[in-house]
């Protein structure tokens, strides 16, 4: 994003302003001021986070999960967050992202009926704007039933209702609409002659997008994963209120190995980070640090991948249009 | 039109045995042809009478409506082997609707509606399953279109059974090399097969797309403007390369550029606002348009 900035203000300092009118170069300069500014603020949060991540991070935090006690060494590190984090992350992207492309694919490519298309459209954006605590307490209703009980714990008829499962499925649904926003620009960008010609020797629709336009969506698939994927890390509301932002993990005893641990509660290092700032139960601002410091880490990876898409995108070149 | 003498009994016409011609065909090239009372511009004929040339398709009564205009009205023309057809006229004058009616495109435009009957080799094009037809009869588009994927599967996708990944390359080698020579861009591009085809240039880019459709083995092949978005030089090799294939498969071809149409075909179609004004050889139709229209319309009066 910094440099992205920085590059169209290049673009548009090629031709002076010294003609311009006052307020156009008034204009002008609040652009950069502000531009500049929200350089600033992403920098200094960055090296911020750096500096403190690198002071008051241990690799041995990674592995070694939370415990009570009184020291800091006593109260041990995030590793469950860590894993957690992990878990939620791969479990909503799991469900998203296929969704997500599938919804674009039909919305772009077959649309038919209109007025279902457009029911669609206007579902996807209004889940957009649902903030996520209601899409939490929507999901405690749901997993809370009888009938999904196999996806939580259950004690004496009872659905807890807070679990791994249930915590994924609902922030898919935060992810969703990235996903589904940027595969579709990804496949309206692609010139229609592209698809006729794929027709034009006879290739039926499916083949055509699943050889043809999926490939070309590549990036605009790994933009949409990847903005899906920070918005279920960073996501707070739903691991509290679906997650039970226990500690540690709680798993369900009794279930086989990976459904113990999914049916069961949870954290993540957002909730770890909340939970060790000063305003939470640990309090321990040091952890927090070394936590979020983490999450950073994690969303810049995840930048690189996609940066890495997008230029073997470029090798291949694009249609003039 | 005169009928069939013989209906061509296989789809593939051999090169070495070709039909007899079922139809006298005006001399090509000889005396003066060209513009005495048309003003059309003379340019050289690169091509001489057609060997021979056997009708393929036929266009009959054919209109198509987008809702309630009528792009195309009642218009009747026969695609023969052996020939170069142009469509020509100014924009919106309903031909390349006409080129994309002939494999079935213009169904995947919602608002259209045909009328009227297209036969490939005597059969109504309605009753043949759309991607086999559109294998028999294979376009062309005005931009150059190559698959963002390397030169070779851009031709082994064509070959290749709809979306599937089967078939080996080293199996597809063979084909893939034939279908590139057949567009003459193998010598240029045979050391780069797996270099991405949009980094080609946008002449060889084009004749990839030729060669992308000469691969389905069609019967047909309709180019829409192939060249406008091409250098005159690209322009030359596709003219070269059209004129070459005429033997194999029957061309259509659309373009804006009267020369082109004058250098390259063998039979002229001049349509203006979704009528068909004017068929006829290219030399007649060049030299002594029948019609008012055609006459100001290839002089540049209008366009």
């Amino acid at each position: 994003m910094l440099l992205l900035k920085d590059k169209s203000k290049e673009k548009g300092a090629v031709e002076g302003s010294a003609t311009w009118s006052l307020t156009d170069r008034i204009g002008l300069a609040i652009c950069w001021t502000l531009g500049l500014l929200f350089c600033a603020i992403a920098v200094a949060i960055v090296v911020y986070l750096m500096i403190q991540g690198v002071k008051f991070l241990r690799p041995e935090m990674l592995w070694t999960p939370a415990a009570a006690g009184f020291t800091e060494t006593e109260s041990g590190g995030f590793s469950d967050a860590f894993i957690g984090t992990m878990i939620v992350a791969t479990l909503g992207i799991a469900l998203a992202l296929p969704t997500g492309v599938a919804i674009a694919i039909w919305l772009v490519e077959y649309g038919r009926p209109a007025a279902l298309a457009r029911i669609t459209e206007s579902t996807i954006e209004a889940i957009a704007g649902i903030p996520s605590i209601v899409l939490a307490l929507f999901g405690t209703v749901i997993f809370s039933s009888t009938a999904l009980g196999f996806l939580s714990r259950t004690s004496e008829g009872v659905v807890f209702g807070r679990s791994f499962f249930a915590a994924g499925a609902m922030l898919s649904l935060v992810a969703l609409p990235l996903i589904v926003a940027s595969v579709r620009e990804g496949l309206n960008s692609i010139p229609r002659h592209v698809r006729e010609a794929s027709y034009a020797v006879g290739k039926t629709k499916a083949a055509t997008t699943r050889r043809i336009l999926l490939p070309t969506c590549r990036p605009q698939v790994a933009t949409g994963a990847m903005l899906g994927l920070g918005r279920i890390i960073g996501d707070t509301a739903i691991i509290v209120v679906l997650l039970g932002a226990t500690q540690n993990f709680a798993p369900v005893e009794g279930a086989p190995f990976p459904f113990n641990f999914l049916r069961g509660a949870g954290t993540t290092l957002t909730n770890f980070v909340y939970e060790a700032s000063p305003t939470g139960n640990l309090n321990q601002p040091q952890k927090a640090y070394a936590a979020a410091f983490v999450l950073l880490l994690m969303v810049l990876a995840l930048n690189a991948a996609v940066d890495v898409v997008h230029r073997r995108a470029r090798k291949v070149g694009t249609w003039s249009h | 039109m005169e009928p069939l003498t013989a209906p061509p009994p296989i789809r593939r016409l051999k090169l070495e045995d070709p039909e007899p011609a079922t139809e006298v065909l005006p001399p090509a090239n000889g005396n003066g042809h060209g513009p005495q009372q048309s003003g059309f511009t003379t340019a050289k004929r690169s091509v001489g009478a057609p060997q021979f040339s056997i009708r393929r398709m036929e266009i009959d009564e054919v209109s198509v409506h987008y809702g309630a205009k009528e792009a195309v009205k009642r218009v009747s023309l026969p695609v023969r082997q052996g020939e170069v057809l142009a469509l020509i006229g100014p924009s919106g004058c309903g031909k390349t609707t006409l080129l994309r009616s002939l494999n079935r495109l213009t169904e995947l435009t919602t608002s259209a509606r045909l009328s009227g009957r297209i036969l490939l080799d005597d059969v109504d094009i309605t009753e043949i399953e759309p991607t086999l037809l559109r294998r028999r009869v294979t376009m062309v588009f005005q931009q150059p279109n190559p698959f963002p994927m390397s030169v070779f599967d851009n031709i082994a996708y064509v070959l290749r059974e709809q979306g599937s990944r089967r078939a080996r390359k080293k199996t597809l080698e063979p084909a893939v090399h034939s279908a590139l020579d057949r567009a003459g861009l193998f010598e240029e591009v045979k050391d780069n097969l797996d270099h991405p085809a949009l980094k080609l240039s946008g002449g060889q880019q084009q004749r990839l797309c030729i060669a992308r459709a000469l691969a389905a083995e069609p019967e047909v092949l309709l180019l829409d403007e192939p060249c406008s978005a091409l250098d005159p030089k690209s322009t030359q090799v596709i003219e070269d390369l059209i004129v070459k294939l005429r033997d194999d498969v029957a061309v259509v071809i659309v373009t804006h550029n009267l020369q082109q149409a004058y250098r390259i075909a063998d039979h002229v179609a001049f349509m203006y606002l979704g009528d068909l004004v004017e068929y006829n050889s290219a030399t007649a139709l060049f030299g002594s348009p029948r019609e008012q229209r055609t006459r100001e319309y290839v002089s540049g009066a209008f366009g």
